[in-house]
């Protein structure tokens, strides 16, 4: 078995020989190290896309907007990604994005996972009818993990979820109620023993 | 009074990185006082009558185990060789994380000897290799086996009876990742692991000779002296890969170079020293003498080194003896003061290291804050501004800013990976091909580049605007927001010019590991001594901490 430390160096110089900056190859290393640490396919979707690379054009996507399309060719993931990772303080004000046209999506995943990490959100992403939740880059939950990731997303829909409790105010009551079994009722005597009894607030 | 740190800009050159010495924070000695408490074990030396087969030793300690698994081969002379083509080596060694099983043996006995080309699995934790200093070990074995203890004069040129000529960790070649073990209390401390696998070698190597020995001549062998046993060491060949680390792990380079100069800052704002503190000071100057007059080396370079540390130690000993009063306030001050304006770079870092010996309630404390969580400054904060980053280069890289990478004199060697052994190399740019593959090291020359970018940038375009157009310039757009946080990340100097002295970048990082008697044998290679003097593991739970300024031979 492939350590980690061995996947982001390799794909890191991997990178660079396929044409990126170093900087760009640091960030593609340490996006599949992540990717395989969560046992996704980000050697095999990473290989496969250097190797198309070769014979086919990709778009290069800077500065991304509320709608992206690349009607020509497939977004380059990687550009995509760092351009994602880049810009998310901004981004994070767009409630939805969206990209048509995108190649090897499971590479640009990984970079939207390291941003939900910097804004402290959790979020959704759909690759055509498939859902990702991206959990503060902790984990990925997938409802296709079984099936074959696709080489094209034709569109991905990015969702910014707001930090909210994904259980009901009745749910929590019932649960806290019973937490407070664990409770003792408080003797007067201890009472006026308590930090700040007996005093003015206004010495 | 309050005592400044030193300047970045000052410690963090080349020159003064390369004149660094073990101290209390060097992670061989900090790795014997976290272990001292464990259990010692040799559990199991199957060795035949020329010393070659198995062998294990552990570290144990409530539930935990740590095992070095040795594997002692037949090589010829032909094929000993301490470069990192070498394809065969006389041991092999790796740290298992427990105790290992049979089939782990079997399955590391097929793997283990292989290095680089053998892989290992999540339950190893280090891997390494060593050569014997064959005209030692032969004599050591010979003069054993005639019930004679050997030449002392002989050992102290050397030093040692093996020397390790690699020491892999943290996920190389399939060794287990560092997240893997990252929260064990016992190992929160850089190399530490390491450290054990050196330290139990070291081990191995006087039972293997004591066996060989006695096998030789079972009638007449004696044990190798438990005095002499201690005063050797294990010797280590070290090129140019470990230059590149000290540079690819700014956090953990800033956090190292910190614990130092933190500690050197605290024993300097030390108002009243008692008189058993600067009486231990004084010895272990007085005693670690004995380490330079018998540092020995052939490089000319580190002979004029050794001369001016020598003659500059015998001096301040004269200060303090003729000048000095440690009853004054703020002593250790006034030293370092004295030193800076008397004494070379040598002797400074020599004096500062020996400093901190009598203060353990300064020292210990730091040695946690020596490792760092890389991950976590990896981003770039994209948010902030050109003029922001800009305003950071010019405070943090003054010095880089004035040199001149137009000239070729500057500008003169590249970095780059041998395809051969994957190993870092160096090579001259306008006589060797390759450059185009250049390795993202010449921090000096590319921070100008992007500080020339930011000249001609709009102040008020954030990071993430910056980059979409100098994607080429994003390595050191990240470095340089570091070295706001972390003073101590960078390499204050040009590591492509001319003047270059690639051995600088190696000292600095041995001195951390606590090496001794830095011998040059090249500007790109060294070799150096770990250990020697260090208590064995069975004196481990009670030893004198200042071993290293006490070794005999």
């Amino acid at each position: 078995m492939k350590s980690l430390s061995e996947i982001e160096t390799t794909v890191k110089r991997a990178s660079k020989a396929a044409g990126y900056s170093w900087g760009v190859s640091e960030e593609t290393g340490k996006s599949i190290r992540l990717l395989e640490l969560f046992s996704l396919p980000g050697i095999k979707h990473l290989n496969e896309y250097f190797n198309q690379k070769n014979k086919s054009k990709f778009e290069n996507l800077n500065l991304i907007s509320e709608n992206n399309s690349s009607s020509n060719n497939p977004y380059c993931p990687i550009t995509l990604g760092v351009s994602f990772l880049d810009q998310i303080n901004v981004l994070e004000n767009l409630k939805k994005i969206e990209f048509k046209n995108v190649a090897y999506p499971i590479i640009f995943i990984s970079f939207i996972s390291r941003s939900s990490e910097i804004i402290g959100k959790k979020i959704n992403v759909k690759i055509d009818e498939k859902k990702m939740l991206l959990n503060l880059n902790v984990n990925i939950f997938s409802n296709f993990i079984d099936q074959e990731f696709p080489k094209i997303a034709n569109t991905i829909e990015v969702n910014l979820l707001e930090n909210e409790d994904n259980f009901t105010d009745k749910e929590w009551n019932n649960l806290y109620k019973l937490s407070e079994e664990t409770f003792v009722e408080e003797s007067d005597s201890l009472k006026e023993g308590a930090a700040g009894a007996g005093l003015t607030d206004n010495d | 009074m309050k005592v400044e740190l030193r300047d970045p800009n000052k410690i963090m050159k080349l020159s003064r990185l390369g004149s660094f010495h073990q101290s209390k924070l060097s992670f061989l000695r900090s790795f014997l006082n976290e272990f001292k408490e464990w259990e010692y074990k040799r559990d199991l030396f199957n060795l035949n009558e020329n010393g070659f087969g198995e062998a294990v030793y552990s570290f144990k300690k409530n539930k935990r185990v740590y095992s070095l698994v040795c594997f002692a081969n037949e090589i010829k002379d032909e094929e000993r060789s301490d470069r990192v083509i070498a394809t065969k080596w006389d041991a092999a060694f790796t740290l298992h994380d427990g105790v290992p099983k049979k089939k782990d043996i079997e399955r590391l006995k097929n793997e283990v000897p292989k290095q680089e080309v053998g892989r290992l699995s999540y339950k190893e934790l280090t891997l390494s290799r060593a050569n014997k200093s064959v005209r030692i070990y032969n004599h050591v074995v010979e003069s054993l086996s005639k019930g004679q203890q050997p030449d002392l004069n002989l050992l102290s040129k050397v030093g040692y009876l093996y020397r390790t000529t690699a020491v892999y960790g943290s996920g190389k070649f399939g060794l287990a990742d560092r997240f893997r073990i990252k929260n064990r209390e016992e190992i929160n401390g850089p190399f530490r692991l390491e450290m054990m696998l050196v330290y139990l070698v070291r081990q191995f190597t006087f039972d293997q000779v004591n066996h060989v020995a006695y096998h030789k001549n079972p009638k007449t062998a004696v044990k190798l002296d438990d005095d002499i046993c201690k005063n050797l060491g294990i010797g280590n060949s070290t090129g140019l890969g470990m230059a590149p680390f000290i540079v690819n792990h700014p956090t953990l380079l800033n956090n190292w170079i910190l614990s130092r100069e933190k500690a050197l800052k605290k024993i300097r704002e030390i108002k009243d020293v008692e008189s058993q503190d600067s009486d231990l000071f004084i010895d272990c100057v007085k005693k670690s003498l004995k380490n330079i007059t018998s540092w020995n080396t052939d490089s000319e370079y580190q002979q004029t080194k050794i001369t001016s540390l020598l003659k500059d130690v015998e001096k301040f000993l004269n200060f303090i003896n003729k000048d000095f009063n440690f009853e004054i306030e703020y002593p250790f001050n006034k030293i370092y003061q004295w030193l800076e304006d008397n004494t070379c770079e040598e002797c400074i870092e020599y004096i500062v290291s020996i400093m901190m010996e009598p203060y353990n309630n300064i020292v210990n404390p730091l040695v946690k804050e020596m490792s760092s969580d890389e991950e976590k400054y990896f981003n770039i904060p994209t948010h902030r501004k050109v003029e922001e980053l800009r305003n950071i280069i010019e405070e943090k890289y003054p010095n880089i800013l004035d040199i001149n990478f137009e000239e070729k004199e500057n500008n003169k060697n590249f970095w780059f990976i041998s395809k051969n052994k994957e190993e870092p190399r160096l090579a001259d740019r306008f006589e060797e091909h390759g450059s185009e593959l250049e390795q993202p090291l010449a921090i000096a020359r590319d921070i100008k580049k992007l500080y020339e970018k930011l000249l001609v940038s709009k102040n008020s375009l954030t990071i993430a605007e910056f980059l979409t157009s100098n994607s080429e310039l994003r390595h050191v757009v990240r470095r340089a927001f570091i070295v706001e946080k972390f003073p101590y990340s960078e390499i204050q100097d040009n590591t492509i010019g001319k003047d270059l002295m690639p051995i600088d970048m190696l000292r600095l990082k041995l001195s951390f590991f606590g090496a001794l008697k830095f011998d040059p044998r090249s500007d790109k290679w060294l070799r150096i001594c770990m250990f020697q003097g260090a208590p064995l593991p069975n004196e481990l739970k009670s030893y004198d901490e200042q071993w290293v300024y006490k070794t005999n031979i």
